[in-house]
């Protein structure tokens, strides 16, 4: 793959400055986003992120659906199907039971309000 | 389709999928939009993996495997999320492991496999990405597993410490950079991969052996910071923006966590991570032979009938006792008598960020009466009665009057400054930290000796009684 931008072609650390501008700016909606988080919710966040962060399936699934030369080593592979499974057990068990979670925090009963 | 025009698309899909992300976590501000967060972050990892699916690099051929390994992995998903949420800190434990494991295959996967192509991709600044990939993912990984060990307590949750531990920590660490380094001088060195990885597996369990049950929030946030950082590293191996997108995310997550752990303890991240907390005990003895008055669940129950307002200060002692359900029939009761009833949340009671919310929420307690440290302690003096429920340092007085106490400094829920104290306590023993509690000897405290699950319901059954004859 292609680094993004790769028109110009620059090589090194010059190729990677877009990336750089990707993560940096991510962090700081990332710190700001989460900062606004109520603290109610911190164990059903963890647990949200926890499958966020599953998407290095990602990587995973580019790797161990690689085709290259015949001579690859076959547990190349295997090392990238065994990332996916447990990347998968994150993003199943991750979202599950954040939901699960959520679906208990309710406000006081309505009768009180009336 | 060109395969332009398919590598756009791609490119296209992960940027809505990182969009998503980011609307996942900013609907995690309020529980009223929170049910809505997990569905942008289920669409976000579909679109994610679709998109993924679609790169003309994933041979069709492997797909029945990745299918399989989806699936294996959904197998061993689907009962991880039933955990009782008594153990949900165990669980996040144990996902960090699994995702620091397969950031750390991907990396170390990627490194043989531009090797036996020759090695022209692995440039200086790919070879420093993969290493920092594979030291943040398998140190995470055995990181993780030791937490989620001390945690469900397969391995003693007391800090275990050693003669010139940090030396051994740093020179396992610096062997593992020195690597990392040889590597990215010449890629072509295939003998340090293999002891960069064991190095950086043995750095995480080396890492989390001083560490001890309380400090466990805050080394749960950081091992999430981690996990997210390796999947940014991963993102810049494999020049993928929603990698990078969502690992910031999620790293950011973890810091801003453990940030917020670590003031709500008055302590350092070093401190947290090399200060074995618990280990020293300067105090011991000091108040000791002053006598310590206790009550009856039944007496206590009547004492806080009496009340106008009763606050309830849960700690880690009512999740191991499982009392949460307990706990709703008394405040059913108080309530039920025009009493007021709220509860005192400190950010590090139980195990993880936010453990006491959750707990109280599956016993159906309303989110609205879980009221936070800061807001709370304006209040204290005029409370009638405060219930101290499994919690003890997380309202230890020494936090403000002791210099010498080992929690000095610590923010705490003010228990003190209430009219009456009830403590629920299994016996007169020191809490986690194992410091000494003056709480417990104030002359407004009654002591109410016993599990906490039992002692709870005893006091609802008293009211309940009570109710009955009227």
């Amino acid at each position: 793959m292609t680094p993004l931008l790769a028109a110009a072609q620059p090589s090194g650390l010059a190729a990677y400055i877009p990336l750089i501008f990707v993560f940096v700016l991510a962090t700081f909606i990332g710190l700001d986003v989460i900062r606004n988080v109520s603290r109610l919710l911190h164990t059903p966040l963890m647990s949200l992120t926890n499958a966020i962060s599953a998407v290095v399936i990602v990587g995973a699934i580019l790797v161990a659906g690689y085709e290259g030369t015949s001579d690859q080593p076959w547990w190349i592979n295997v090392l990238g199907l065994v990332a996916i499974a447990a990347a998968s057990v994150n993003i199943v068990s991750g979202f599950l039971i954040t939901n699960r979670m959520l679906k208990m925090f309710k406000s006081r009963e309505p009768e009180k309000k009336s | 389709m060109s395969p332009e025009m398919r590598d756009a698309l791609v490119q296209l899909t992960y940027l809505v999928a990182g969009v998503f992300f980011i609307f996942s976590l900013k609907w995690m501000n309020s529980p009223q939009t929170a049910r809505r967060a997990v569905w942008a972050g289920v669409w976000a990892m579909v679109l994610g993996i679709g998109g993924t699916l679609a790169n003309p690099e994933v041979a069709v051929s492997s797909l029945p495997w990745i299918a399989v390994a989806v699936m294996v992995g959904g197998l061993i998903g689907v009962p991880l999320s039933k955990v009782p949420l008594t153990a949900v800190p165990q669980r996040t434990a144990l996902s960090h492991a699994f995702g620091g494991l397969a950031a750390g295959l991907v990396g170390t996967a990627k490194y043989y496999l531009w090797l036996q192509e020759g090695g022209e991709n692995l440039t200086t600044f790919r070879m420093f990405a993969i290493s920092a990939e594979v030291i943040l993912g398998f140190l995470t990984f055995t990181g993780s597993l030791m937490a989620a060990g001390k945690l469900q307590e397969i391995l003693p949750g007391r800090p275990i410490t050693f003669r010139g531990q940090l030396i051994v920590n740093f020179l396992i660490l610096g062997g593992a950079i020195a690597c990392a380094a040889g590597l990215m001088i010449n890629p072509q060195w295939s003998f340090l991969f293999p002891v960069l990885v064991i190095l950086s597996l043995l750095f995480g369990m080396m890492l989390i052996i001083p560490i001890g049950g309380a400090d466990m929030p805050t080394v749960i946030a950081l091992l999430n910071s981690y996990a997210g950082l390796s999947a940014v590293a991963m993102g810049f191996v494999l020049d993928n923006t929603l990698l990078i997108i969502a690992g910031a995310l999620d790293g950011s997550s973890g810091l801003i966590l453990s940030i917020v752990m670590c003031k709500a303890m008055n302590r350092s991240f070093t401190n947290v991570l090399f200060g074995a907390f618990g280990s020293v005990q300067d105090s011991v003895g000091e108040d000791s032979g002053k006598t310590v008055k206790s009550a009856s669940p039944a007496e206590a129950a009547e004492i806080m009938e009496q009340a106008d307002t009763v606050v309830i200060v849960p700690g880690y002692g009512m999740a191991v006792a499982q009392a949460q359900h307990r706990v709703r029939e008394l405040y059913d009761q108080l309530t039920k008598r025009g009493i007021k009833v709220k509860f005192a949340i400190h950010p590090v009671a139980g195990r993880m960020p936010g453990h006491m919310n959750v707990l109280l929420a599956e016993a159906d307690i309303p989110y609205d009466d879980l009221i936070e440290m800061e807001e709370i302690n304006p209040e204290m003096p005029q409370v009638d009665v405060v219930l101290v429920l499994g919690a003890n340092d997380v309202v230890n007085p020494a936090a403000k009057n002791n210099p010498k106490s080992p929690i000095h400094g610590m923010p705490i829920i003010e228990a003190d400054r209430a009219k009456t104290v009830l403590a629920v306590k299994r016996s007169m023993k020191p809490g986690f930290a194992g410091i000494d509690n003056e709480l417990y000897t104030m002359d407004k405290t009654l002591m109410v000796f016993g599990d906490a699950k039992a002692v709870v319901g005893d006091m609802a059954k008293a009211l309940v009684g009570e109710s009955g004859m009227h």
